[in-house]
């Protein structure tokens, strides 16, 4: 997943990231077809260089060598809201079938089963970034139907990248599958969706990640496995 | 003034209180003081509650919790604060990180709310009817707009600071400028007290200045679990810990028993962890400075 969403990234964007996967992905990229990518984190560090991995998103890392560092009033205001943020990162509890997303909580609002984090950043991210990726490992509970709670609205999500296929919104807002991983059939990817899955005719079959992708993920961006599984 | 008069004199049961900063000079000093003194329904907002309302939560200070993400960041949740939600022993008024950012603009200006692009196609305007919208008097766009937020106090931690109240910050600046600002009294608690001299060498860095000040404390290591750059790192170790604490009634009450209600002051509190500065300390980065001549 995160060297897929790693190819994703055009050098010399501007991209809002996020920590875990995202943050890996980005990091990647910088370190090979992109090195010229901006890293922006919520917590205002501009053009990050983070020489450890960040644990949250407000890592002391992502301050030291930084291009530039501003208070959150001008992260939303004059790059997010300005529109400067090319590409944003989400993921969720719940990802629905037109890409909405839910952090919010399971269940009622007012009476929830589970109580989520809340939006963050994400309503917003999802409404300024030219392009949203979506980075999340296939389960039934993750891609229902419909979400329970809209946090961050699905319209400008371009990718949603899991461990078993890629989808894309077609026409209508609706995702579909687009991309499988080697090995994986269009009947195991449905079988991890709440509703029925509809297929692009001709999908594209994702490129496994490089000698060089593993070495850097494994050795170089993270090596104590924080967030890689394997 | 020590963070125990402070409080005792700028922090009342029933006060709207602001304690900010973003992952970063988070005041643990102070809200462990608050726990200490026993403030009762207090109205807490912060844009990430974080482990320091976690545990005002747990220990009853809370009625409600205006916010905009409420994790432990990096780590999962907050289980006290998942508890009282879950529990309908907590009132909540969301928003999101920019709405939150947006009030405290608007209190700091005096403003009676903040106009902003945000909202479209989301729920959370039902779930938080303070979420409304407004017509552009000039393209007729639809906006959203939230109320402003001002505080009854605001407290922020920072790196230094002069006896009167000018207040130098850098590293992640969060919001504490404009909560400085919105509030109608401020506590400043730094790592360091330093001369006037060294304010007036440096002034682009002086955030919040004296004048809305009410009070300075000075507290080394006040914002341990968190950080202050350049004095010390992250304790991500306790961020990780505080999951197993915290989904433990029991667990966290000795938590607090031990580091809070059973000792007096944040100086015993490092005292009692003198493996922290080995561990934490951060190493010298120093910046080329500039020339402020003319």
């Amino acid at each position: 997943m995160t060297t897929v969403a790693s190819r994703e990234l055009r050098d010399g964007e501007v991209v809002f990231v996020g920590i875990g996967l995202p943050n890996l992905a980005c990091n990647l990229a910088l370190r090979t077809h992109a090195p010229s990518l901006v890293l922006i984190y919520e917590s205002g560090a501009v053009g990050a260089v983070p020489e450890r991995l960040p644990v949250s998103i407000g890592d002391p890392a992502l301050v030291t060598g930084s291009l530039m560092v501003c208070g959150m009033a001008d992260v939303f205001q004059l790059f997010l809201q300005n529109g400067r943020i090319e590409v944003g990162f989400l993921g969720g509890a719940q990802v629905d079938r037109y890409a909405n997303i839910n952090t919010t909580v399971i269940g009622s609002y007012a009476k929830p089963k589970v109580r989520l984090p809340g939006s963050g950043g994400a309503a917003e991210i999802a409404i300024h970034a030219h392009r949203i990726l979506i980075v999340s490992k296939i389960s039934p509970r993750t891609f229902p139907e419909r979400v329970d709670f809209v946090t961050s609205p699905g319209q400008r999500v371009a990718k949603v990248i899991t461990d078993q296929g890629v989808f894309e919104r077609d026409a209508s807002g609706e995702l579909v599958l687009t991309a499988l991983y080697p090995g994986v059939s269009v009947a195991d990817v449905r079988a991890g969706v709440g509703w029925e899955l509809r297929s692009r005719p001709a999908l594209d079959c994702v490129e496994p990640p490089t000698a060089t992708d593993l070495r850097l993920l494994r050795e170089v961006l993270d090596p104590q496995r924080l967030y890689l599984k394997g | 003034m020590s963070l125990k008069d402070a409080v005792a004199r700028f922090v009342h049961d029933g006060d709207t209180l602001v304690i900010e900063g973003f992952t970063h000079l988070i005041s643990f000093a102070a809200g462990h003081e608050i726990i200490r003194q026993r403030r009762r329904e207090l109205t807490l907002c912060r844009l990430t509650p974080d482990l320091i309302y976690d545990q005002m939560i747990a220990a009853g200070c809370a009625k409600k919790l205006v916010f905009s993400w409420a994790g432990n960041p990096g780590v999962g949740s907050l289980h006290a604060f998942r508890r009282a939600v879950e529990g309908g022993k907590l009132e909540l008024e969301e928003y999101s990180h920019f709405g939150m950012v947006a009030r405290f603009a608007a209190g700091a200006a005096r403003l009676p709310f903040w106009t902003l692009r945000d909202y479209a196609g989301t729920d959370l305007p039902r779930a938080n009817p303070r979420i409304k919208s407004i017509t552009c008097p000039y393209t007729g766009e639809s906006l959203a707009t939230v109320p402003a937020l001002n505080p009854d106090v605001t407290i922020v931690h920072a790196q230094r600071a002069d006896p009167q109240g000018n207040t130098q910050i850098w590293g992640l600046l969060g919001v504490q400028k404009e909560a400085a600002f919105a509030s109608q009294r401020v506590i400043v608690v730094v790592e360091e007290l330093v001369d006037e001299r060294v304010i007036r060498s440096d002034p682009n860095r002086t955030l919040i200045p004296a004048a809305i000040v009410s009070a300075v404390v000075v507290e080394p290591w006040g914002a341990h679990p968190s950080y202050a750059q350049g004095y010390y790192d992250r304790d991500n170790d306790f961020y990780v810990a505080w999951e197993a604490i915290s989904r433990d009634p029991a667990a966290l009450a000795r938590y607090l028993d031990e580091f809070v209600y059973g000792i007096p002051d944040r100086a015993t509190y490092i005292e009692q962890q003198p493996a922290l500065a080995k561990r934490l300390t951060a190493r010298a980065q120093v910046c080329a400075g500039v020339n402020y001549g003319f």
